[in-house]
């Protein structure tokens, strides 16, 4: 079984400084670039048991948009939350629907609500909000 | 061989049997499903964006909106996550009231989807015998709030007001006559050849497939994966409590209602166990009038909710809003596996699977 500081240690050794471990009272929380999400979710999935996605989502802080995703691993009962730092303008994020396809209404429901585009989702349309819809309700400028 | 034409059947939002404005569009080959689409939407009312202009305490009826079959464990989620965030006590007697009033609504929710399970495969009296018993915990919420469905019960730092001294024994009574209710459950419902076969090997989920889609509650559980986080990540006082967690085998319709029956006895049994050791004292701690979490501090909180993983993630940025509020909703999440059990079957099943996946629009579309 490995514990989570053996999983944090993994992923400092491998991304060294792009990895930012933030405090939290209840979570282990690390950011990391937007690019590097694919890469390291594989090795959560696959090598430390992260296997349950539970939750994504994002906030608007108006000059960036933040993914947090709280993932967890049943066989252990262990949590973690990732998140990344978006650009305010483009906001695009790649998909984690091939590791987690729990992914795939979370990321619609992202870019229906708050607009953000998720590079290699199959299907990325809104789904709360009709397809004619203008605009991202849950930006702060809205 | 003959080609025929495709042909695509619209079931809701306007049908009894799509609980409340769940539109699927089952594309049929014949009477085979070949493919089903899910659209949600219609009871959006952007309880995420409304977050953002209420304050803490202001938020609390909007959540009892959300399940609203089982409106104490949807507010529960919420008062315990802002709790979390500003760091505030619950007196002991309150976490108990919470405990029984979260587990009747989870009995009642339950009842209600075998019930309704019922009339939409067209055993109405199935919905009547679940809708009379049910109407007694609906007596007891109403004796607690004045509501009977929309309580707010609960607030921010405990319970709005103690309980009344006519609820001791309703809620006993209540519980002497549970296993007969099962009972009778059985006799009408369970036991009937008919309704076997309309949901014995209907609907099968893999429990791999549950995993990945990220389905919880009972219907996870139904796929043979003991995975309840009353016991996994226990909140509130729900480490003091004795009980089971009733888990099936095959994943397919007849298991999913299995584990419900099941878990309503267990609900019983903890409302017992809560009702026994419910110390005396004050329901509700002193929580200043306008709340204001520290600037930058956020929380993601779970509970265990009557269709599952019920997660709250709130944002503060100093002020007396919340600056961001999401809902994990387990009714959307597990809505996602929808097409995946419907598709190969008949039309009729995809009934079936609505109705044992247990959904609540007002929790999927938020």
């Amino acid at each position: 079984m490995n514990t989570m500081q053996t999983v944090m240690e993994d992923i400092q050794k491998t991304w060294g400084d792009q990895v930012e471990v933030l405090e939290d009272k209840y979570f282990d929380m690390i950011k990391v670039p937007a690019p590097i999400l694919p890469e390291l979710f594989q090795k959560l999935n696959r090598e430390h048991g992260f296997n349950y996605l539970a939750n994504l989502t994002a906030v608007d802080y108006k000059d960036r948009f933040e993914l947090v995703y709280h993932i967890y691993s049943m066989p252990d009962n262990r949590k973690l939350a990732v998140k990344a730092d978006l650009d305010h303008d483009n906001p695009a994020a790649p998909s984690a629907i091939t590791i987690w396809p729990t992914a795939d209404w979370q990321e619609r429901e992202l870019f229906d609500l708050m607009g953000i585009r998720f590079e290699g989702h199959p299907n990325l349309k809104r789904i709360l909000l009709p397809d004619e819809f203008e605009g991202h309700p849950l930006r702060k400028d809205f | 061989m003959l080609q025929t034409e495709q042909l695509t059947i619209n079931i809701g939002p306007q049908h009894p049997s799509a609980h409340g404005g769940l539109h699927v569009e089952a594309v049929l080959d014949g009477e085979m499903v070949t493919d089903a689409i899910v659209h949600l939407g219609y009871v959006h009312r952007s309880v995420e964006k409304i977050a953002e202009n209420r304050t803490y305490a202001q938020y609390v009826p909007y959540t009892a909106r959300l399940d609203y079959l089982a409106t104490h464990l949807s507010v529960m989620g919420y008062v315990q996550a802002v709790e979390k965030l500003a760091d505030i006590e619950v007196p002991e007697r309150a976490e108990y009231i919470r405990v029984i009033m979260g587990e009747l609504s989870r009995i009642a929710s339950h009842q209600l989807c075998i019930g309704s399970m019922a009339i939409d495969i067209g055993a109405t009296t199935g919905l009547l015998y679940c809708m009379r018993d049910r109407e007694r915990i609906m007596d007891m919420f109403e004796m607690t709030s004045g509501q009977r469905l929309l309580s707010s019960y609960m607030c921010i730092g405990g319970i709005a007001e103690e309980l009344p001294e006519e609820f001791f024994p309703a809620v006993h009574s209540f519980l002497q006559d549970l296993p007969s209710m099962i009972k009778e459950y059985e006799g009408l419902l369970f036991g009937n050849e008919i309704l076997q076969a309309r949901l014995k090997g209907i609907g099968k989920l893999s429990a791999q497939d549950a995993l990945s889609y990220g389905v919880t509650g009972p219907n996870l559980r139904a796929c043979g994966v003991n995975y309840d986080i009353r016991k996994i990540e226990p909140y509130g006082i729900y480490d003091r409590f004795d009980f089971k967690v009733p888990v099936g085998s095959n994943g397919d319709a007849w298991d999913r209602l299995m584990v419900r029956k099941e878990e309503i006895v267990q609900s019983g049994s903890i409302i017992q166990q809560a009702l026994e050791q419910m110390p005396e004292g004050a329901v509700r701690s002193k929580v200043p009038r306008v709340l204001k979490p520290e600037k930058g501090r956020e929380v993601y909180h779970r509970i265990e909710g009557a269709k599952g993983d019920l997660g709250y993630y709130i944002v503060s940025d100093g002020g007396e809003k919340p600056y961001r509020l999401h809902v994990r909703a387990p009714s959307f999440i597990n809505l996602m596996v929808l097409p995946l059990i419907s598709i190969g079957g008949l039309l009729q099943d995809i009934i079936v699977n609505i109705a044992t996946l247990d959904p609540v629009l007002g929790e999927a579309d938020r």
